[in-house]
Parts: C-alpha cells; structure tokens; sequence
C-alpha cells in the first residue's frame, strides 16, 4: 500500500456518506449540535452555501445567512460527529467556486437563481 | 533508559473524538525493528540495544552489513540505531527479536526525533525569529537585517571580533530534532501504525525514532499522574 492509501485507509472510517451532494449556492441547513453546560442541543443553521474548502475528512464548508440585515457565516467541519445532518432547501445556480460577492450585495441582487442546469446529473446521485 | 523503535514518517490527517474536538495528528509507520546487536558491558563498555530497520536491497547493502545483520537472523537493514539501557533491561532483550508498535501499548507520551526539512540559506528574521529593523522612520533596503551585531566594548573582550555564537544568517533545518511529550492517540497494530497528536520533524518518507517521553512537561505530567487520557 503506498502512503496516502494508508493515510486514507485511516480516515475512510471517519468519512461520511450520508450527507447529500452540496454545490456551491444551494440554500442548505446544518443541523449541528452544540453543549451548553452538561446539556446538548442541535442547532439548525439555514443558509447559502458559499465556500467549500479540502477534501476527505478536511472538509469545511462556509454557509452564510443574514440575521437582521447583519450577514453571518459559520465554516463547518463536513465530517465531525457534531454535524448530525445536513438538509438540502433549495437548489441554486451558481458560475463561481467561492460567492464572496454576496457579502458586498444588498437586496435584489444578492439573490441567487434557481438551478435549472445539470438537475438531471444531482437527480442520479 | 527509554524504550525507542524507528519508523517512517507517513503524514498528517486529522481525526475527531466522539465529542467532535478535531485532533491534527501525524501518522508513523512504527517497525518492525529486529535486535541486531546486543552492547554489553563486558565487551563494548557500555550497555544498549541496536535496533535495524527497514529493508535494504542486499544489491545496495555492503558485505559487512548484511553479515552483521545475518547474525541477528534477519536480512540486511537500511537503518540501524542504539538505544542504551541498564544491565537488567538488557536482559530482556534477546538477538534477532522483533519489535513492533505493540510495545509502545500502555505509553501515552512519546519523543520523536528526525532531521527537520532543510530551508537553505535564511535570514535571520526566519531562522532566529529576529524582529528586523522598523517599516518606516527612514529605514532603507535594510527591513529584514539584523542590525548592530556588536558594539565598541559590549560582548567583546579585548581585542576586536565577535563573540562566539553570535545568531546570524546562514543554513537553517537539515539537523536532527526531537520533540517532547507528544501525546499517543491511537495504536493501529493490524498495519503497525502509531499516531500522534500534532506535527513532527522532517518530511514524509522519513526516518522517525520514536521513544518513551524521558522529561514531560508538567502539564502533561500531571495528567499522567491523574491517570486521565
């Protein structure tokens, strides 16, 4: 076995495979769970999906939303045991990698369109 | 005298305990070493544990190697290594046997040395962590230098020159480091695995000795006097 096969023969039993295929845009929410003193809660944050960086188990993925007009943005470790599930609301399209470009938007025009590219390929997996 | 085996260095990844803490950690081929030769006091002078590692090609090996290692019963090694250790833990070590990473079971801190990557010719900014010299107030092309290195009297003596060790530029890594009292995270025996929390000298593909924390930091000390993992 070479190297990585090794490393990645480590991490296979930490990988997920129950969370759906995300893309860039899609309106999702992240149900996570938190510890408040000895009690634990899920927390379900909604929002655009707007940045994924690394792969395997050093995944992370950056959602943003707005709360009273303040934009907020969490980067969430795809496979940590804290993140229960992940729910896809909607679907958007989307011609870049990474939206920064919606934190400089207000209004109208920080909304993104509705997929209607490729729905068939996201159908299949 | 700490227990020590030789490894490859694999890589980093990272994993996450049950709570969901994410714990950066390197992965270390650990052994098979075999025992290839026995110092013993009576003949060498001193006591320790030569440990061979790794195979060799017998066509890049050299006749006195793989003699030396025939006697141990075992092929020709790459690397070989002494550990000293007292008369009586010498004892129980006998020529030829092998060690895998299931002896480390049961240690929960270990030192790791290996030859840190080479970074050539650095300044001192980089290989001393200087401050350099200020952004504005009319400095000039002089950012990164170190500055004054000695003055008329200070550190000097007699007679001009600097004092020895001074910290200048010059080559930095490419030497043998060890670092101290890395926690163990997980013993994988089935591939002879050891992993261990944070980074550790050198690139992948290298030679690692691994050996029981001889001086832990107190905190780390502590926790092991608590029993808490």
């Amino acid at each position: 076995m070479g190297i990585q096969q090794i490393i990645e023969s480590l991490n296979a039993e930490l990988l997920r495979t129950d969370l759906p295929v995300l893309s860039i845009g899609d309106t999702i929410s992240v149900h996570n769970k938190i510890v408040e003193g000895d009690k634990e809660r899920t927390q379900v944050f909604t929002g655009v999906l707007i940045s994924h960086a690394g792969r395997g188990v050093t995944e992370m993925i950056t959602v943003r939303k707005l709360v009273d007009e303040v934009g907020v943005e969490r980067t969430f470790p795809v496979c940590s045991p804290r993140v229960e599930k992940v729910e896809v609301v909607r679907r958007g399209d989307s011609r870049r990698a990474k939206l920064y470009y919606l934190r400089e938007r207000k209004g109208k025009s920080r909304r993104i369109r509705d997929r209607r590219r490729g729905l068939k390929h996201v159908a299949k997996a | 005298m700490p227990f020590t085996l030789l490894g490859t260095k694999l890589g980093m990844t990272r994993v996450y305990t049950p709570k969901g803490v994410s714990v950066p950690v390197t992965v270390i081929q650990l052994g098979p070493c075999v025992v290839t030769q026995l110092r013993t006091m009576e003949k060498d002078g001193y006591t320790a544990v030569q440990l061979g590692f790794g195979e060799a090609k017998p066509s890049r090996s050299t006749i006195p190697v793989m003699v030396h290692d025939s006697k141990a019963g075992t092929t020709p090694k790459r690397y070989h290594r002494e550990f000293r250790c007292t008369a009586e833990e010498l004892a129980k070590f006998t020529l030829g046997q092998t060690l895998t990473v299931k002896d480390f079971e049961g240690t929960m801190f270990v030192d790791v040395t290996g030859t840190s990557k080479g970074k050539g010719f650095q300044g001192v900014m980089k290989r001393h962590n200087f401050k350099g010299v200020c952004a504005s107030h009319g400095t000039e092309r002089k950012h990164r230098s170190p500055g004054s290195i000695g003055g008329l009297c200070s550190n000097r003596g007699f007679g001009g020159g600097l004092k020895k060790g001074k910290r200048m530029a010059g080559h930095m890594g490419d030497e043998r480091v060890t670092i101290r009292s890395l926690d163990i995270v997980r013993i994988d025996e089935g591939k002879g695995l050891l992993l261990v929390k944070g980074p550790v000298p050198g690139g992948a593909r290298q030679m690692v000795m691994v050996r029981t924390s001889t001086r832990l930091y107190k905190s780390k000390a502590k926790r092991l006097a608590g029993g808490k993992k």
